[in-house]
């Protein structure tokens, strides 16, 4: 194979690229050409190293590797596992397509301060490695942090008031749930049992008692803010704020993907799926999640503006992930870890339209879309794809997920959950359809500014949502290797 | 000349130093002089940091005369790790602070440096002693040094903030007299290591009792524990920069220690702790400090008192780590007193800087600053997530410590408070970040540069510092260990 290849570098220095990257981002701002060359270049060998882990981690080898022992038993540490990789190669491929994007995006938006704006990107995936292959919580958490201090000043990138407003919410909530929850929870863990390494089976089994459990289950759950679990939800329709390539990769992406990975990480980990199902709190936050679920689709259902609405839907289908972990099933746990990915490619490539439409033609809402694929054609069907995806439709590569999120549920013997599963496919399709129902069916405005000409986004933004689109397609095809994939991670 | 002979100069130097430095014409000598000594005092305390992890206790009798006849040196891990922030930080400072004293003390400069070297020699002085009349003294040269130095403050407010200083100093400088007063009566001696012999003999004694009351009560108001801290906002705030920048990193750390010294090595903790309802009293004071401190910081419309009102709490995390009683709690509060050093340190350094450069700390005057002055500001950013706790920073590793000592002292529901009180510096510093990159520059804002590299290089130097000793904690988290297993007896 050719993967074989590739050589295999140590998590750290994965990581270290995308810091790197940040940094030689930050210092060539002042010269847009050289910036430029700079942020298509460094998302090249992030990607690379990472399919370099594919080959070790399938035989079963996953790269390990220990930075530092702040205390005997406590370590900052990495392990590529199954899972990670899995989300690591999402973060890494949308990565490459979202930075023509961003730089499409924003030169024709005329916003300011883009070398910032990509340094942050950067770091923010860097984050995103280090989480996806830590090997303990604490480190998971270290990288955690990382990722909302650094998104902290993509959000508020305007500087407008609102933005600014949008930020503080979207900062507050993130560090308010994971310093005073999940803290709190894992030092509770650290005394319990001495150790924070994640383990196939968990660490929990045994070493605490099961009300302690019931509790660390809940902190944990509401610490990781970045899951959008309601009531922690808020700021994720915040974040909308942002410039589209942030709200697209990584909110659509990079920073709710590691909330659901932590969540699923967490539930096969360190509490270990057998013991989850035994207690008393795990029925209570799988019909929260349940209930996150269908409230933020009938919220979705309410909200003309397309970013806000994508949002809610984006809170909504965490909860599936959520759901499938907190399922306690093996099948559900792989559905939940195929879901991040399929709608990690779909909804991606719905933020890609959005924001196409906006610079297009500066249209944000759902009702002002009429007659919109006459003027942007190409769009408007990937919009359609990649609304198929996150409905769960073939020929996308959503179906697969969901057809294992609701097999775990059938198999766990939850079919209040398949019920659920099937109201939140129905409701998926009332607030996704409409957009694509009115931008073919329905005639443009009197008023249309170009008259039924045809107006595309810049080519920066139109081949990348192209390919996402196509991506969506090509995963319906090449489901079962991610699968495979996952099951290795699944005890 | 062995270690046993050189540890007594890091305090020594800067003592003898100190009236050379007086005498000395001009602005770059007597700067000089006094970065040397300060430098070459914190070469001695590294030295002596390394004997001590080899040795254990290093002792040195002066003049010959063996204790308990003699003053005495004894330095254990305790000591020496507070002796190596101080010294640390006196170097950093001293070197970082020329530019700002030459605007805001443009005349007599001599005499300056000079009062900030019997500071440090003060401080470290009350640190390395094995005598306890010798801590009041040392406590002295240094308190009066310190108000000199506020008093060069450039706004007449710094006169009344020094005299105010004054006026509390004094009586916990009283009071902590009145104390060994007692002690020196009931024992006969003033060795640490004698009457840590003698004082068990004693047994149940109102005097020691008193005299034991008299010293936590006189530490206390030197350390700034609320409701004691009354002095510290103005002094911090009127203070010239270098000053307000190394009594925040050192001065009250040092109280904290020998207060430590007193309550564990003087008296037994099992005495202390129940003669007087110590771990009570410091539990609700340290929650007062927590909440207080943080709370008033988010009220402030200036730089410099924001931060010192966020010291008033930081005093709060350190003390609530005494309470507890147990090493893990002792150890924790020993890491914050270094790791706060830093972050307090690089923090009013930041605000050095910016008043330096635009002649006003107000927080009014932070409004779009970020991007005219990125490298302060970023800076500044940097040390307050280590304020709040962020990993990868030293205060993450304050806070990790803290957290698991109330767990393990089994008293879960501090930790809420504890977090609570983090997400209070979460909320002024946020403010900060929000005011100087979220805003624009005001049209009638004055026009201003970043600093010279000079100014930048010893703040980055002490940011980079956070985010080491957040990664790397072996000295930090060994040295607080070791400190406490030596307060404690158990490090031998």
């Amino acid at each position: 194979m050719i993967m074989s290849a590739l050589p295999i570098i140590p998590p750290v220095a994965i990581i270290a690229i995308a810091f790197a990257g940040a940094i030689v981002i930050a210092l060539a701002a002042s010269r847009p050409s050289l910036r430029d060359t700079l942020c298509w270049l460094f998302p090249l060998p992030f990607f690379i190293a990472i399919l370099g882990y594919i080959e070790p981690v399938v035989s079963g080898a996953g790269p390990t590797q220990t930075l530092l022992t702040l205390v005997p038993g406590l370590d900052i540490a990495f392990a590529a596992r199954p899972l990670g990789l899995v989300f690591t190669l999402l973060a890494s491929t949308l990565w490459m397509l979202a930075t023509p994007y961003a730089l499409g995006y924003m030169k024709k938006g005329g916003y300011q301060n883009i070398g910032r704006f990509m340094a942050c990107y950067a770091i923010a995936l860097g984050a995103v490695a280090g989480i996806a292959f830590a090997e303990n919580l604490l480190t998971l958490y270290l990288f955690y942090e990382i990722l909302s201090i650094s998104t902290y000043p993509l959000v508020a990138h305007t500087g407008t008031e609102k933005a600014r407003a949008g930020a503080r919410t979207y900062l507050a909530i993130l560090l308010v749930t994971s310093v005073g929850l999940m803290l709190p929870a894992m030092v509770w863990l650290w005394q319990a049992t001495g150790t924070l390494s994640f383990s196939s089976g968990g660490i929990m089994a045994g070493q605490v008692s099961d009300t302690t459990a019931a509790v660390l289950l809940v902190l944990l759950l509401l610490g990781i803010g970045k899951a959008a679990l309601m009531p922690v939800h808020r700021w994720l329709p915040a974040a909308m704020v942002a410039p589209t390539p942030v709200s697209a990769l990584l909110h659509a992406v990079a920073v709710v993907k590691a909330g659901v990975f932590s969540v699923l990480t967490v539930a096969l980990y360190i509490f270990g799926l057998d013991y989850l199902a035994t207690l008393i709190t795990q029925p209570i936050m799988l019909y929260l999640a349940v209930f996150t679920m269908l409230a933020a689709s009938l919220v979705a259902l309410h909200q003309d503006n397309l970013k806000a609405r994508l949002a809610y839907s984006t809170v909504s289908q965490l909860a599936y992930i959520v759901t499938g972990a907190l399922l306690a099933t093996e099948l559900a746990a792989i559905g939940g870890g195929l879901h991040m990915l399929m709608h990690g490619f779909g909804k991606i490539t719905l933020f890609f339209c959005a924001g196409a439409i906006y610079v297009a033609s500066g249209i944000n809402t759902v009702s002002g879309m009429d007659g919109l694929a006459r003027r942007m054609p190409l769009t408007m069907l990937a919009f359609f794809i990649g609304a198929l995806c996150v409905i769960g439709l073939p020929p996308t590569g959503g179906f697969w997920s969901k057809w294992y999120l609701v097999s775990g549920a059938w198999e766990a013997g939850y079919f209040v959950v398949v019920g659920a599963f099937m109201l939140s496919t129905l409701l998926n399709v009332a607030y996704l359809m409409p957009p694509v129902m009115r931008a073919f069916l329905r005639p443009p405005p009197s008023d249309d500014p170009v008259n039924y000409q045809v107006n595309e986004a810049p080519l920066l933004c139109l081949i990348p949502l192209l390919i996402t689109a196509a991506g969506t397609l090509v995963l319906f095809v090449l489901a079962d290797p991610a699968y495979q994939l996952l099951s290795l991670g699944v005890p | 000349m062995n270690l046993t002979e050189l540890m007594p100069f890091s305090v020594l130097i800067p003592l003898i130093a100190a009236p050379l430095v007086a005498l000395l014409p001009g602005r770059v000598a007597p700067w000089l002089v006094a970065s040397a000594s300060a430098i070459s005092a914190l070469a001695i305390a590294v030295a002596t940091w390394i004997g001590v992890s080899q040795a254990g206790v290093l002792r040195y009798a002066f003049g010959n005369w063996p204790p308990p006849i003699g003053i005495e040196y004894r330095v254990d891990a305790a000591n020496a790790f507070v002796a190596l922030l101080i010294t640390a930080m006196a170097a950093i400072m001293l070197i970082w602070g020329r530019a700002t004293v030459n605007r805001e003390v443009p005349e007599r400069q001599g005499a300056f440096y000079a009062l900030f070297l019997l500071a440090v020699s003060g401080l470290l002085g009350i640190t390395l002693t094995g005598d306890i009349f010798n801590v009041f003294v040392f406590l002295e040269i240094s308190s009066l040094a310190t108000y000199a130095l506020i008093a060069h403050g450039g706004d007449r407010r710094a006169l009344l903030a020094a005299f105010r200083y004054l006026i509390m100093g004094t009586v916990g400088a009283t009071f902590l007299l009145i104390g060994i007063g007692f002690l020196y009566i009931m024992t006969g001696t003033l060795n640490m290591v004698d009457l840590a012999e003698r004082l068990p003999a004693i047994g149940e004694s109102r005097a020691l009792q008193v005299g034991l009351a008299f010293i936590v009560v006189g530490l206390a108001l030197k350390l700034a524990l609320f409701p004691l801290h009354l002095w510290l906002p103005n002094a911090y705030t009127y203070a010239p920069s270098l000053v307000s920048a190394f009594i925040a990193a050192t001065a009250t750390k040092v109280a904290l220690y020998v207060m430590l010294r007193f309550i564990f090595t003087v008296f037994a903790p099992e005495y202390s702790f129940s003669a007087l309802p110590l771990a009570m009293a410091f539990t609700v004071l340290a929650i007062g400090a927590m909440f207080a401190g943080s709370w008033l910081a988010l009220l402030q419309d200036n730089l410099k008192r924001l931060l010192a009102y966020s010291s008033v709490a930081q005093v709060g995390y350190m003390v609530l780590g005494v309470s507890f009683g147990t090493v893990l709690g002792l150890s924790a509060s020993f890491l914050h007193l270094f790791n706060h050093g830093l972050m307090k340190g690089a923090l009013f350094v930041a605000a050095g800087i910016i008043f330096h450069q635009t002649g006003s700390v107000r927080l009014d005057s932070l409004r779009g600053l970020g991007r005219v002055m990125p490298w302060t500001l970023t800076g500044l950013a940097l040390a307050g997530l280590s304020l709040i706790g962020i990993p990868p920073t030293a205060g993450f590793i304050s806070k990790w410590y803290l957290i698991s000592a109330a767990i393990d002292a089994q008293q879960t529901w501090l930790v809420v408070l504890i977090l609570l009180s983090s997400l209070m510096a979460l909320a002024y510093i946020a403010r900060l970040v929000e005011l100087a990159w979220m805003q624009p520059r005001p049209a009638d804002a004055p026009q201003v540069s970043e600093a010279p590299i000079g100014l930048l290089a010893p703040l980055w130097l002490l940011v980079l510092a956070n985010f080491y000793f957040g990664i790397d904690t072996r000295l930090t988290v060994g040295g607080a260990t070791a400190a406490a297993e030596a307060l404690l007896g158990m490090g031998g």
